[in-house]
């Protein structure tokens, strides 16, 4: 029951080991009443039927695994994305805590991120006097040029107002009068992480531009806006700013984490690295347009740029796949004049070159999906681009609309015909639908490893495989690097769903002389 | 011209409701357009203007569709008399849940799904008697309500509330724009209740903008859910409230309040005699040891 100091082993396979399968086999036996194994394997098997689903999805007051973080973890995104900026979280500390550790486990990379520390008697006063000492603290200890608060549920249940407070916070002297303090209000029992970037990038763009319009004048710089939305795959922002760069579109994006979410180890810290500045924030109202690429999730800040700064904010979907890139690409050269160079047309080509050596593997493969909303969508117009069929298509923070725009999308392919769609449903209501009617694969965040484990454990021939695209995954690594929008962003998935196929395939196929016949070398 | 947005606080009892819908009214009656934000987990604010005993809330609502987010603005805004547009935040029951959460989440789904129409002229909210928590604060947070109306009258504890109410507008007022618009005296016919009020008017930096008579011809509208405006036109009440709602219309008078201490107050009801003069050298003193002293 004890290493050895020459073979120490981690949890797996240590706890395989004899001593302590009898150990762990005593326990159950003696202390923690267990239900005996038929019994187990029997509620198992009914959690698989269709019996089971209908009960599943008459579920009211649970949510399993939902598919969706909180308000203030999207607003701490959003923040990051700003030049020196430090996300501020007015209330308790274990929210913030855990908005890092979310954080940090995805990305593989310290957050910075500040929190006042509510605690009992801050919810009985009110969290002003938290407020006047936090914003000092943060700005002496972390220098930021700027901090952008949200706030966590316990802030606002008590109805702390954030705007009266700091500015209570900057008479009090906490901070400069003039010192950048954007806000944004991000109960987390409303929307999700998604509302709450699209508040706070409505808060910052507020600040700095709703009290500046009178020198303002859309096209004047000549400028694109481009407002990335809650995007964590690090190669969006960067493939985003390559394919305007090769079109020689000036841009400026609203809210841009690749650096300080891609610090070097070379032996110094970086706190803050990259992101927009506050110049270009003051400058984009002066842009030519605001292109919204998840405009499912940003409904405040389209009401702003168009309300304020008169910015059509043209109608794009999220450039995910061939023809929404496509789309994309056709949208920002028709507002900028700027023709598309050949650099993008090859690239085009070598994508289409790929869907095509790769179609006879996803032709007619089945897939349930699930991620924010506009993810979803523009994974499941590629994946029938590709000749794949999304069938279980869900997601928990879509709203209606949501559900019909993609229902109708769906319809309007012979791919889609067999989707169903479930909006607001969460990862427990997935694990019935791949057990009732099987997928091929399942995409989505590292939460789905649970259920590719339950359709395991029914028998080999249930199972079905994950493939990781989406946001958070933290049990693999770097895959926040990649890139999943543009022409490139589509040879990534394709070459991640093409390589899932063929390594399915060679599992099912290496059985010695019995189904090896088909373990070829060449796919 | 833009909407201008009043809230209006005072004591509970005190005739907010009553007062606020009187007023809206009179002011429909010559054709401005208002909305009535009730914001009050008894839901009273807008049965006048609606002759129903509770309009469905904006929580109710929500809690019935599963989620803020599934409701539709024409579920929960209705048209009462004189085309005013009326809603209600609703909330728990006593002694349960969060009323003043139940304030915020209403306004913000107002704000989200348009109700503040550019054509309105003003916006009312109707605020639960006392500002127990942040949100009942949440209508005179910045770019909404800016002009607070306090409704009191020469009692005591009406008093007490207009100051305590004006403390809370001054820690609004100094870091946004909201604005102590006035004092309006809701007649009980207590004793000098006139020269009262308006001398706490003056003590809050402020006016009392208009006193409104006791007259049973509320209460004979009320009990048909209506509105003196409404049920008697002619009714010399009437003629009141259109005067308040006419210098409301007209109010340019717009102040950081300056409340005052306790001590001031008990002064200045003192001064009235209204509160008697306390005899501190028998604070605390028991009935022996009082007959001690008077002994010794």
């Amino acid at each position: 029951m004890s290493q050895n100091i020459d073979d120490i082993k981690p949890s797996y396979p240590l706890f395989r080991d004899d001593d302590y399968k009898e150990s762990l086999a005593r326990k159950r036996a003696l202390f923690e009443e267990c239900h005996p194994q038929e019994k187990i394997d029997e509620v198992f098997k009914w959690t698989t039927t269709e019996e089971y689903q209908e009960l599943n999805f008459k579920r009211e007051a649970l949510t399993i695994d939902p598919a969706k973080a909180c308000q203030p973890l999207g607003a701490v995104l959003c923040a990051l994305g700003f030049e020196k900026t430090l996300p501020y979280v007015h209330g308790s500390q274990g929210c913030t805590a855990y908005f890092r550790t979310y954080f940090n486990r995805h990305f593989k990379e310290p957050i910075a991120c500040v929190s006042d520390s509510m605690t009992e008697d801050a919810a009985v006063f009110g969290g002003q006097k938290n407020m006047i000492a936090g914003l000092a603290n943060a700005r002496a200890l972390y220098k930021p040029d700027m901090i952008a608060v949200s706030s966590t549920c316990m802030a606002e249940v008590i109805g702390d107002d954030l705007n009266g407070f700091i500015g209570n916070a900057k008479n009090a002297g906490s901070l400069p009068e003039d010192f950048p303090t954007p806000f944004a209000h991000t109960p987390s029992f409303v929307g999700s992480h998604t509302a709450g970037w699209d508040n706070m990038l409505e808060g910052i763009l507020r600040y700095f531009t709703l009290n500046h319009m009178e020198d303002k004048e859309a096209g004047s710089n000549g400028k694109l806006n481009i407002v990335p939305g809650f995007e964590t795959y690090l190669g969006n922002f960067r493939v985003i700013k390559r394919m305007l760069n090769e079109m020689g579109v000036d841009h400026s994006l609203l809210s841009d984490p690749s650096e300080v979410l891609d610090t070097p180890a070379d032996g110094e810290y970086r706190m803050y690295a990259g992101g927009t500045t506050q110049d270009e924030i003051k400058d984009a109202p002066n842009a030519i347009d605001t292109l919204l690429l998840q405009p499912w999730q940003s409904d405040k800040t389209k009401k702003y740029v168009k309300n304020t700064w008169h910015h059509k904010a043209s109608e794009i979907n999220i450039p995910m796949g061939l023809a929404w890139t496509d789309e994309f690409l056709m949208q920002v050269s028709a507002l900028t004049g700027k023709p598309i160079p050949a650099s993008l047309e090859k690239e085009r080509g070598r994508l289409v070159d790929m869907m095509t050596d790769s179609h006879t593997w996803l032709h007619g493969k089945k897939y349930a999906l699930w991620g924010d909303p506009d993810f979803v969508m523009g994974m499941s117009r590629f994946l029938m681009e590709l000749g794949a069929e999304p069938t279980h298509v869900l997601c928990n923070n879509a709203r209606k609309r949501w559900r019909k725009a993609m229902e109708k999308m769906l319809e309007e392919s012979p791919y889609g015909r067999n989707a169903k769609v479930y909006a607001g449903k969460d990862l427990w209501h997935m694990r019935s639908l791949v057990f009732t009617d099987k997928p091929d694969f399942m995409i989505g965040n590292s939460y789905g490893k649970f259920i590719q484990r339950d359709t395991l454990a029914k028998g080999k021939e249930y199972e079905v495989p994950l493939v990781r695209i989406g946001f958070p995954i933290f049990d693999r690594h770097h895959l926040h690097r990649m890139t999943t929008l543009g022409y490139e962003g589509a040879m990534y998935i394709l070459t991640t769903l093409v390589n899932a196929v063929l390594e399915r395939l060679d599992q099912e196929t290496m059985i010695l002389g019995v189904t090896d016949y088909n373990y070829d070398l060449i796919r | 011209m833009a909407t201008r947005q009043c809230a209006i606080y005072g004591k509970g009892g005190i005739g907010k409701s009553t007062t606020t819908q009187n007023l809206v009214a009179a002011m429909a009656e010559i054709g401005k357009k208002v909305m009535i934000v009730g914001c009050d987990p008894k839901s009273d604010s807008t049965r006048l203007m609606l002759h129903a005993k509770v309009q469905n809330t904006i929580m109710e609502m929500a809690a019935e569709a599963g989620s803020i987010e599934d409701l539709e603005l024409e579920d929960v805004l209705k048209v009462g008399y004189g085309n005013v547009k009326c809603v209600e935040s609703g909330g728990p029951e006593p002694g349960v849940g969060c009323a003043g959460r139940g304030v915020i989440t209403a306004i913000n789904f107002l704000e989200e799904e348009g109700a503040y129409d550019e054509d309105l002229d003003f916006v009312f909210y109707d605020v639960l008697g006392d500002v127990v928590c942040g949100g009942f604060a949440m209508p005179i947070r910045e770019n909404k309500a800016q002009e607070i109306y306090i409704v009191v009258s020469g009692e005591m504890m009406a008093m007490y509330a207009a100051n305590n109410i004006s403390k809370g507008i001054l820690k609004y007022a100094k870091s946004g724009s909201v604005r102590l618009a006035g004092l309006i005296c809701n007649s009980r016919n207590t004793d000098k209740e006139l020269e009262l009020v308006e001398a706490l008017a003056e003590k809050l930096g402020t006016r009392m903008i208009h006193f409104i008579p006791r007259d049973n011809a509320v209460q004979r509208a009320e009990i048909r859910r209506m509105t003196c405006i409404e049920y008697d036109p002619k009714a010399k009440q009437s003629d009141e409230y259109r005067q308040l709602a006419q210098k409301i219309i007209d109010n340019k008078n717009q102040v950081i309040p300056t409340p005052i201490t306790m001590d001031e107050l008990e002064g200045l009801l003192m001064e009235f005699g209204i509160l008697e003069e306390e005899d501190e050298s028998i604070v605390g003193r028991t009935a022996e040891e009082e007959v001690a002293a008077g002994g010794a």
